[in-house]
């Protein structure tokens, strides 16, 4: 019966979003205030009726119902509660869902907190942000039902892929899909602006929370994959450049462009026509994201050409995005008149040329994803597009982007002065060349480590001067310390986000360039007793031994780490389990920190050739690596201390408008009863 | 859900997949295993190094040094096959291509059918450039002319009212780093 409600109510849903993006449309055309505000209830609507599909769904997930198809494909009686939950989006229909849902939460949010929104402009975007949900019910109720039933039902589940079975990956996917989805709203705001002929700067200030919002959770998102990437799949890598992973990539590349000519957008006025393109590339790359993971056509061309009912239906979809918001664009943008000048050399001229750098780099990854497939279907034979490829593309070019990020925050607006940035920023600069020399002697000196010292220095150089900017905002040692308080009080929390952001970039950097330079691996047999150095210390292997888990076998070996002298620093217990079902190895690292470095264990097979005991084993000794797990989560805050600006704070204009509008809302007033 | 080779994989490659995640098959082995590995250090960093820019050729997107998958396998001892033969390194990579094809290189070489992929990047840097430039060039055209320069009367009046505020306003001069 469950089941059969929230199917229902997808229904339901359907007819809810048709309306809502018809409706306030028609209404804003007309300049018919009523039909404009049907959007607000209607995405009442919207969000109660997916969240009773999503509840109906969570529920039979909850209670093994394994009548719905969906559940017994990925559930099991035996599974913890927190991954049967989870399971509910582990899947393809579960997580289109949760896409629509979060769809519906945006749009939600949109009404409730868009009260300073001009209403046709609200109407517009709710529309068109109705019709992209319309677009994705549609796919989910003739291609994707998550509702089918099995008749008779089985008796258990064939359960959820035990590497999906982790916390963190229980949370990585609605974080990810925040993210993606986020994007639409950027989206949905950019066509509404482009129908409604007109976008200034308060249409940029409009659209910066929910561009930032969405930047936020995708950032976490892919932080979070790379996390579990990173303990679980126990190779001590955190990033294979794997066509999936580039699917959030590159949308993220492209929001984080779209995030800062939305600046420039709004403090000058300028580059508007290209931040309005930016939003409907981003969100066109969230959807080539979820086609290229949703159509299987990563895996092969094949296939896709096996079963491409869904496939075809989301290219349709992406079809459809791409070809109308461009063709919008083509027609409206060049209406658009530029407001604020601006010198090649000036702070909106570094984030013009980061844009650049971005965009490129973001198309770049798109092509070495789609170069194999379009390879294929163009006869040129099979080729392979592998780290290797992005590694020499990428990371060209984001080091001008990197440097470039230390000096133009020094620049002011409209004509900077090149020269006197590089004067305020000398000791970053000194400081850079000792950070680089000393990485270069401490690490022996030699020629291969010199590229890795220089590496070292830019992401030194970016943490510098993103501090020498902070400390000549507040004027830090030249007026009294006293001064210099109240002004790092009264600096704007969108100065601090950046400052936060761009010394997460730094760390990020750091993290990854001195990863790759110093990171070690052995491989080897081990007896109990033995000892193998790793790193700068060495790990001692005590045996192992079997031990049950919930729904698994595993053998847990038994490391200590200890130092030079030989005293123990920790014990480590890595795992090879067993799952029973689905039948599948896993391997669970033991990760020791010091909170830069981390020692990374893992066990293997046993080896009853080598003796009594023996078993294969492997160390990663992984320097730098918590860097990135900072780095990530100071990108993200800083995210978040910008949304949190007065400026940016959804709502506070409203309350800001209710205490200053008694006079609009008394026009508003006398205005509606004469429509009525 | 990275390791493992394609047709154990794919039950759960659609699941993986739409986590956004890498996929996984059921390891049988680990990927270099001790047995494989070449006694001379020096030999085996070179297959190492080999290996990780060398496809696994069932796998998704996988170096046999990273895949679990026999055929992984196999292609490691390959290359240490060759290796030990007294190979360069270049001439296992190209005892490898003419066994399997480009298809087995994780970085395209660089050839016709590869030029579009290795110029793009330079070409779509040179493409953004111009954009910019063309957005500068026509900024210059449309901003409204300079105003005439002021004549010697006003520049004394200018600096008489810039002394005024200066010391109206004591030291403490606007912020050249300031955003608004």
């Amino acid at each position: 019966m469950i089941p059969e409600i929230g199917h229902f109510a997808l229904v339901l849903a359907l007819g809810v979003a048709v309306v809502q993006a018809v409706v306030p449309m028609i209404g804003a055309q007309r300049g018919n205030l009523a039909w404009m505000e049907v959007a607000r209830p209607a995405s009442v609507a919207l969000v109660l009726c997916i969240g009773v599909a999503f509840a109906a769904l969570t529920h039979s997930y909850v209670v093994s119902d394994f009548s719905v198809t969906n559940v017994f494909m990925n559930s099991h009686t035996d599974k913890p509660m927190l991954y049967k939950i989870s399971g509910v989006w582990g899947n393809h229909e579960g997580s289109l869902l949760l896409w629509i849902l979060i769809l519906a939460v945006f749009s939600l949010a949109v009404s409730v907190f868009g009260g300073n929104l001009p209403p046709a402009l609200r109407a517009r975007a709710l529309a068109v942000q109705a019709m992209i949900t319309t677009g994705f019910l549609l796919f989910i109720l003739f291609t994707s039902n998550p509702f089918a039933r099995l008749d008779p039902a089985p008796f258990d589940g064939r359960g959820l892929n035990p590497l999906l079975q982790d916390p963190g990956l229980a949370f990585h996917p609605p974080m990810l899909y925040l993210g993606y989805v986020g994007f639409s709203m950027a989206f949905s705001f950019a066509i509404a602006a482009l129908i409604e002929g007109r976008v200034d700067a308060a249409w940029a200030r409009w659209v910066r929370p929910w561009t930032l919002i969405a930047w936020v959770f995708l950032t976490f998102g892919i932080a979070l994959g790379s996390w579990w990437a990173y303990y679980e799949l126990g190779w001590g890598g955190y990033w294979y450049w794997d066509p999936v992973e580039n699917a959030s990539f590159i949308p993220w590349l492209a929001g984080t462009a779209l995030l800062h000519s939305a600046i420039v957008a709004e403090k000058r006025d300028t580059l508007k026509s290209w931040t309005i393109l930016l939003a409907i590339i981003t969100f066109s790359l969230s959807l080539l994201g979820t086609f290229l993971v949703r159509s299987g056509v990563i895996t092969s061309v094949h296939a896709f050409a096996t079963d491409p009912t869904r496939g075809v239906f989301i290219l349709l979809l992406l079809a459809i995005t791409v070809v109308g918001s461009f063709s919008l664009y083509a027609w409206r943008a060049p209406q658009m008149k530029g407001g604020g000048v601006f010198a090649p050399v000036s702070r909106e001229g570094t984030l013009l040329l980061n844009n650049v750098l971005l965009s490129t780099a973001s198309a770049t990854v798109l092509l070495g994803t789609l170069y194999p497939l379009f390879a294929d279907a163009l006869q040129l034979g099979k080729v392979s597009v592998g780290p290797p490829f992005f590694n020499s593309v990428f990371v060209p070019l984001m080091i001008p982007m990197l440097i470039l990020m230390g000096v133009g925050p020094m620049l002011a607006w409209k004509r900077g002065d090149a020269l006197g940035a590089v004067r305020r920023l000398w000791t970053a600069l000194v400081a850079t060349a000792a950070v680089v020399l000393g990485t270069w002697v401490l690490a022996g000196g030699s020629v291969v480590n010199a590229g890795a010292a220089l590496g070292m220095g830019v992401g030194a150089w970016l943490l510098l001067a993103t501090m020498v900017e902070w400390a000549e905002r507040v004027r830090l040692f030249r007026v009294p310390p006293r001064d210099s308080l109240r002004r790092a009080t009264n600096l704007p929390r969108s100065a601090y986000g950046m400052t936060v952001a761009h010394v997460g970039t730094a760390l990020l950097v750091m993290g990854v360039v001195g990863n790759t330079a110093w990171k070690s691996e052995t491989v080897q047999v081990m007896r109990p007793g033995e000892t193998i150095p790793i790193g700068p210390r060495a790990l001692v292997f005590e045996g192992a031994e079997r031990m049950p888990g919930p729904n698994y076998d595993a053998i847990r070996g038994r490391l200590r780490l200890i130092d030079g002298d030989g005293h123990t620093i920790a014990i480590m217990s890595p795992e090879k389990r067993q799952y029973t079902s689905p039948p599948m190895a896993t391997t669970e690292a033991a990760i020791h920190t010091t909170g830069v470095h981390d020692y990374y264990a893992v066990i293997g097979d046993p080896s009853p050739g080598d003796g009594a005991g023996a078993f294969v084993t492997r160390f990663y000794y992984e320097p730098f690596v918590p860097l990135l797990w900072y780095g990530a989560l100071l990108m993200g805050l800083g995210g978040l201390v910008s949304l949190s600006d007065r400026r940016h704070r959804v709502g506070v204009p409203r309350r800001a408008r209710a205490a200053q509008g008694a006079s609009s809302t008394a026009a508003a007033t006398t205005e509606a009863p004469a429509r009525a | 859900m990275r390791r493992g080779p394609l047709p154990s994989a794919r039950p759960w490659l659609a699941a993986a997949l739409m986590l956004g995640m890498l996929a996984f098959g059921a390891p049988a082995s680990w990927a270099v295993e001790p047995d494989e590995m070449l006694d001379d250090p020096a030999l085996e960093d070179r297959a190492r190094d080999i290996s990780a820019g060398l496809r696994c050729v069932v796998c998704q997107n996988e170096s046999i040094d990273e895949s679990n998958a026999e055929m992984a396998r196999d292609m490691r001892i390959l290359v240490r096959d060759r290796l030990l033969a007294g190979d360069s390194n270049a001439d296992v990579k190209q005892y490898l291509v003419d066994r399997y094809g480009d298809f087995v290189l994780l970085k395209p070489p660089f050839k016709p059918s590869t030029w579009l992929l290795w110029f793009s990047p330079v070409l779509i840097l040179a493409g953004g450039g111009a954009a910019a430039w063309a957005f500068y060039r026509r900024r210059d055209a449309e901003a409204p002319a300079a105003p005439a320069p002021l004549s010697d009367e006003e520049q004394t009046r200018l600096r008489a009212l810039l002394t005024e505020a200066e010391g109206a306003a004591g030291t403490d001069r606007a912020d050249p780093g300031g955003r608004a």
